[in-house]
């Protein structure tokens, strides 16, 4: 059964049509890429997803249930990391925690052990501006996983990073992703992190969007850290072809 | 408290300057009145007024309270209006374009004409003065709150949204939060114009304050006196000021902690 199936889904915003009949399916375990160009409508659907907009067509499907009928299923990572500048480390990662109704105390019991995992042992009493980055960006993972729901959700989550920064982020990312196995989405524009971190992708047109492909990616894991196979290397120079002739953007 | 002490040494270390600058000023005064013989009935000398302080000690306490109790009624009142009005605001939109235009309205008025109507309408008590306070501190101190609503990251909004938050936990997780530098940007504004207000509201009509004394020592051709009140007034504002900086330092430790990086 797919953790998630999105079903013809249309959505118009402010008379503009943002997605065209959009249909996608995420199995449990898996992580699914959706590639597009910016502005292509890529966030709008997490917005969906996480029901800050409405559909105006189609049906969105969570572990078989209607998603206005289904428990919270998804945990979300903004594209800017969102930490409150007000909170300690422990307590902005507890934040989903204590909006299920935790005790601050028992969330703060639960996440502590969490915090050499994700890089972060020693820096549970510091504010967001007193961390680098990428140790943010880690924090504000860590905040989306803890809540543990089914589908982890993360929007363009290197996309603020320097380059240095970021490649360190996704090797990161697939070695945690690797013991952990989330049930995965994540919206990029990043062709080689899409190939680097997904099962499959599937590539958005402009907008409106709909779903040009959609690729399986064929590599063993480990990827990030050595040389790309033939095929990975196809694959990226496939995506980038597909996601720059609909625009014309050629010459 | 060792930070605390830290802090503090290095706000005298920053105020020096400004020391230094008030003390030339007022050696200025002080060689010009020696000098050129002019009258203390004009222009009294800084030590003089100095002096003035020190013989009417018991008279300048007597009034100093009066004028604190007005200004911090006064100033509480103002404030927990705002703050409830700047919820109701924000819950209610629809609220704020009903009711902004008569605060608008509200700051335009003179004071020199509002203050003696509310005198004749409320007496020579607290009442009066409370609500001159209040007109002058409140707009600012809820334009400073709903500003500072406004300016939650929306990427903060929409996590607390995905997380099932409602929209009260909403308020209180980020949006509260996300006000408080302005409301104390207010708050530290609005401490100084709140005593002012309260000295003047005591000028057009009270028993005691120092509005009185400035008023008596005017009518008895004692500049010596008005500015010794005035000092008095002047020292009162700072504490408060001081006060405010405090309270703001302790409310709001992360934004120190995200400068020692």
């Amino acid at each position: 059964m797919s953790a998630l199936e999105l079903s013809h889904i249309g959505l118009s915003l402010g008379g503009t049509p943002v997605l065209d009949d959009v249909s996608m399916h995420v199995a449990s375990g898996e992580f699914v890429s959706i590639l597009g160009p910016s502005g292509c409508g890529k966030s709008s659907l997490l917005r969906l997803l996480i029901r800050a907009l409405q559909p105006d067509r189609g049906e969105i499907l969570v572990g078989g249930a209607l998603l206005e009928e289904s428990p919270p299923a998804f945990a979300f990572m903004p594209q800017r990391d969102a930490l409150m500048p007000w909170r300690r480390i422990i307590d902005n990662v507890i934040l989903g925690l204590e909006v299920q109704g935790v005790r601050p105390a028992a969330a703060r019991a639960r996440v502590r052990p969490l915090f050499a995992t994700f890089g972060l042992d020693g820096f549970e009493q510091h504010y967001p501006a007193q961390l680098s980055g990428g140790m943010r960006q880690r924090a504000a993972l860590m905040r989306t996983i803890v809540q543990d729901r089914p589908v982890q959700l993360l929007d363009e989550p290197f996309g603020a990073l320097d380059a240095l920064t970021r490649t360190e982020m996704q090797r990161w990312l697939e070695r945690r992703w690797q013991h952990a196995r989330w049930t995965t989405v994540l919206v990029t524009h990043d062709v080689r992190e899409a190939v680097a971190l997904s099962d499959r992708i599937y590539v958005l047109s402009p907008r409106p969007a709909r779903i040009i492909a959609e690729f399986a990616v064929p590599d063993r894991r480990p990827r990030l850290g050595r040389t790309l196979s033939p095929e990975a290397v196809r694959l990226e120079a496939a995506l980038l072809d597909t996601l720059l002739t609909p625009t014309g953007d050629r010459s | 408290m060792p930070a605390l002490l830290r802090t503090f040494l290095t706000s005298i270390r920053r105020s020096l300057p400004a020391i230094l600058s008030v003390a030339v000023a007022l050696a200025a005064w002080e060689i010009y009145v020696l000098v050129s013989g002019i009258s203390a009935l004009v222009l009294p000398a800084p030590s003089r007024v100095i002096g003035q302080i020190a013989a009417n000690r018991a008279l300048l306490w007597a009034n100093t309270l009066p004028t604190l109790q007005a200004t911090l009624t006064g100033f509480a009142f103002s404030l927990s209006l705002a703050f409830t009005l700047s919820v109701l605001i924000d819950f209610v939109p629809r609220l704020r374009r009903a009711l902004f235009p008569v605060f608008v309205i509200s700051q335009t008025l003179p004071l020199v004409a509002i203050a003696p109507l509310v005198v004749l309408w409320f007496g020579f008590g607290l009442t009066p003065k409370i609500l001159l306070v209040a007109l002058v501190t409140f707009f600012p101190m809820l334009i400073a709150l709903v500003d500072g609503y406004e300016s939650t990251e929306p990427e903060i909004e929409a996590l607390l949204a995905s997380m099932g938050a409602s929209r009260a936990g909403i308020f209180r997780r980020a949006r509260f939060p996300s006000a408080m530098p302005y409301f104390f940007g207010g708050l530290r504004i609005s401490i100084t114009y709140a005593v002012v207000a309260a000295i003047f509201a005591e000028y057009v009509g009270a028993r005691s304050g120092l509005g009185i004394v400035i008023l008596n020592a005017k009518n008895s051709f004692r500049p010596d006196l008005m500015l010794a009140a005035v000092v008095i007034s002047s020292a009162l504002t700072l504490a408060l000021f001081g006060a405010t900086a405090l309270l703001q330092w302790l409310v709001l430790g992360w934004r120190q902690a995200g400068a020692v990086r």
